[in-house]
C-alpha cells in the first residue's frame, strides 16, 4: 500500500504544481513508483509543466464517471522508464463534477499499485480542496515568504488538522539576499507562526520558470539550485538522513545551500 | 388570592415598605400588587399621604417595568413612591465571578475562533486571522498575533494577557483598539491589556496586582 501526499497551499501561485511535478519526479529518480494526480479540474497545469499535455486521452472526471478504466487514463512519463505516471484533470469540466468520495476511491486504487501518489491541489479551500484532500494520508503545505501566503497556509493547516491529516511545510521561492536585508519574511519567523515541521526550503531560481515552460521538471537538471532542494525534499520524504532541520537550524540550512553552491 | 404571597407590606418609620418576591414572574407581582391595593388592603391604604419604599430583592427590572410599578401605585392618589431599590451591588459582584478557568492547548489558526464562557488560558499561539474570545479574562501562554476579545458580554474589568503581545486587534467589552495606534508593546516581558477610563492600556504583567488589589497570603517565613 502506497502513501498519498497532497500538495496544497490555499493561496494560488506559490508553486503547488511545480512542487508536485518536481517532488513526483524526484521520487521517481529515487526508484520509487509514483503517480501524480492533478485535481485542479478546469484549470489543469500539471500536464503542461510535465510536458505531457499532448498525450492525454482520458482524465480524472472520465475515471470518476466510469467512462474509462483508471489504467487507461494514466499518462506514462517515458523519461522515467516505468516509474512515473500522471492522472490528468479535465479541462472542460469544473470542480463540482467529481465528489470527494470519487477522488478518494481513485486514490485508494492508485495506492495499491504505486509507492507514492502525489495529489496536486487547486488553490482555494472550497470543493476542489475537499476533493484533493479526501484521499490523502499526509500533506505538504507550500508557502512563499510573503504574509498573504503564510496567512493562507495557516488557514489550510487548520483545515487539514480538522481532517486529521498531518502537514509538513515547504517554503518556496526564497531569495536569500532579500531575506538578509529584512525585505522578505525569515524562515524562522514563518515556522514560528505556522508551528509545523519544515520539510524543506526551495530557493527562487529562474531555471524553474524556463523548465516549466519547456515541459521539463527542474529536478532533472542537477546544476540548478532548486533541483537540489527538491531532491533533498524527496529524500526526506523517503526517510533519508538529510538532516531535517529543527526550527533553529534553518539559517544553517541556507548557509549549507550557499556553501554548496560556492557563494556563501 | 393566590396561595403564596409574593408581596409583603411592612410599616416602617418612613412609611410603608413593599417587599417584592424576586423569584416569581414579574407579571405575577403586578397582578398581586393591583389586587392588594384595590381589594384586600384597600382599607389600610386609604387616608393621608403615605411614602412607599419598594424593595425588589435580587430582581433587576427594566425602566419600562419600573414605570408599570409606579403607575399601579400612583392610581391610589395618596401613595407616593419614594424609592425602588434592588440589591444591585450583590448582583453585580456575582456576575463578575466567572465560573472557573478553562485551560486549552493548541494553535488558533487563521479562520478559527475559540470561544469560552468564563476565563480562558491558552497554551499555544493565536495566529493572524484567528480569534479568541471569552466572557472573562484571556491569558495566552504563547504569541497573540490575532484578535482577542475579553469580557465579550460586557465585562469592562476583563484583561488580556499574552506572553508575546503582537495582536492585530484587542477588544475588551465594547472597546476596540489596534496596536501602535493607541499603545505600544514593550517587548520585554509578558504583558496584559486592560481598560482604564474606557481606553485600552498595556502594561507589564507584574503591574496587574495594582489593578486587582487581591490580597495574597504568603506562607512560611
Amino acid at each position: 500500500m502506497g502513501d498519498a501526499i497532497v500538495v496544497t497551499s490555499g493561496k494560488g501561485g506559490v508553486g503547488k504544481t511545480t512542487t508536485s511535478a518536481n517532488i513526483g519526479t524526484a521520487l521517481a529518480l529515487q526508484d520509487r513508483k509514483v503517480c501524480m494526480v492533478d485535481t485542479d479540474i478546469g484549470l489543469r497545469n500539471l500536464d503542461v509543466i510535465m510536458g505531457l499535455e499532448n498525450r492525454i486521452i482520458y482524465d480524472l472526471v472520465d475515471v470518476a464517471h466510469g467512462r474509462c478504466r483508471l489504467a487507461q487514463a494514466l499518462v506514462k512519463d517515458k523519461r522515467m522508464e516505468d516509474k512515473l505516471y500522471m492522472l490528468p484533470a479535465a479541462q472542460t469540466k469544473d470542480k463540482h463534477d467529481v465528489t470527494p468520495e470519487q477522488v478518494r476511491d481513485i486514490v485508494l486504487e492508485l495506492k495499491k499499485e504505486f509507492d507514492y501518489v502525489i495529489i496536486d491541489c487547486p488553490a482555494g479551500i472550497e470543493q476542489g480542496f475537499r476533493n484533493a484532500v479526501s484521499g490523502a494520508d499526509r500533506a505538504i503545505v507550500v508557502t512563499t515568504p510573503e504574509n498573504a501566503a503564510v496567512r493562507d497556509a495557516d488557514r489550510v493547516i487548520g483545515l487539514l488538522e480538522q481532517d486529521g491529516i498531518a502537514a509538513k511545510l515547504l517554503i518556496n521561492r526564497i531569495r536569500p539576499n532579500l531575506v538578509k536585508n529584512g525585505d522578505m519574511l525569515e524562515i524562522d519567523e514563518i515556522c514560528q507562526v505556522l508551528a509545523i515541521d519544515l520539510l524543506g526550503i526551495v530557493p527562487d531560481d529562474e531555471r524553474v520558470i524556463k523548465a516549466a515552460n519547456s515541459g521539463e521538471p527542474t529536478v532533472l537538471d542537477p546544476s540548478s539550485r532548486a533541483a537540489i532542494a527538491y531532491r533533498n525534499i524527496a529524500r526526506r520524504i523517503l526517510g533519508d538522513m538529510v538532516p531535517l532541520m529543527t526550527l533553529e537550524d534553518k539559517p544553517g540550512m541556507l548557509r549549507r545551500f550557499r556553501k554548496f553552491l560556492g557563494i556563501g | 388570592m393566590t396561595e403564596k404571597q409574593h408581596i409583603t407590606i411592612k410599616g416602617v418609620k418612613e412609611g410603608l415598605l413593599f417587599l417584592l418576591d424576586d423569584a416569581c414572574e414579574f407579571d405575577e407581582l403586578l397582578r398581586e400588587l393591583k389586587y392588594k391595593l384595590e381589594k384586600s388592603h384597600h382599607q389600610v391604604l386609604t387616608g393621608p399621604l403615605i411614602h412607599i419604599h419598594i424593595r425588589l430583592g435580587k430582581r433587576t427590572i427594566s425602566e419600562e417595568q419600573t414605570a408599570q410599578l409606579r403607575a399601579i401605585i400612583r392610581e391610589r392618589g395618596n401613595l407616593l413612591v419614594q424609592s425602588i431599590e434592588a440589591e444591585q451591588l450583590e448582583t453585580a459582584c456575582a456576575a463578575q465571578e466567572q465560573p472557573g478557568l478553562r485551560i486549552i492547548s493548541g494553535v488558533v489558526r487563521s479562520g478559527q475562533t475559540l470561544r469560552h464562557d468564563g476565563h480562558l488560558l491558552l497554551t499555544g499561539d493565536v495566529n493572524p486571522g484567528g480569534t479568541i474570545s471569552c466572557s472573562g479574562d484571556i491569558y495566552v501562554l504563547g504569541a497573540l498575533r490575532g484578535v482577542a476579545h475579553a469580557g465579550d458580554e460586557g465585562g469592562e474589568l476583563a484583561i488580556i494577557a499574552a506572553a508575546l503581545m503582537r495582536p492585530t486587534q484587542l477588544r475588551i467589552g465594547d472597546v476596540i483598539s489596534r496596536p501602535s495606534d493607541e499603545w505600544v508593546s514593550e517587548d520585554a516581558a509578558m504583558e496584559f491589556a486592560y481598560l482604564s477610563d474606557g481606553r485600552m492600556q498595556v502594561d507589564k504583567i507584574s503591574q496587574l496586582h495594582r489593578m486587582r488589589k487581591e490580597p495574597i497570603v504568603f506562607k512560611g517565613v
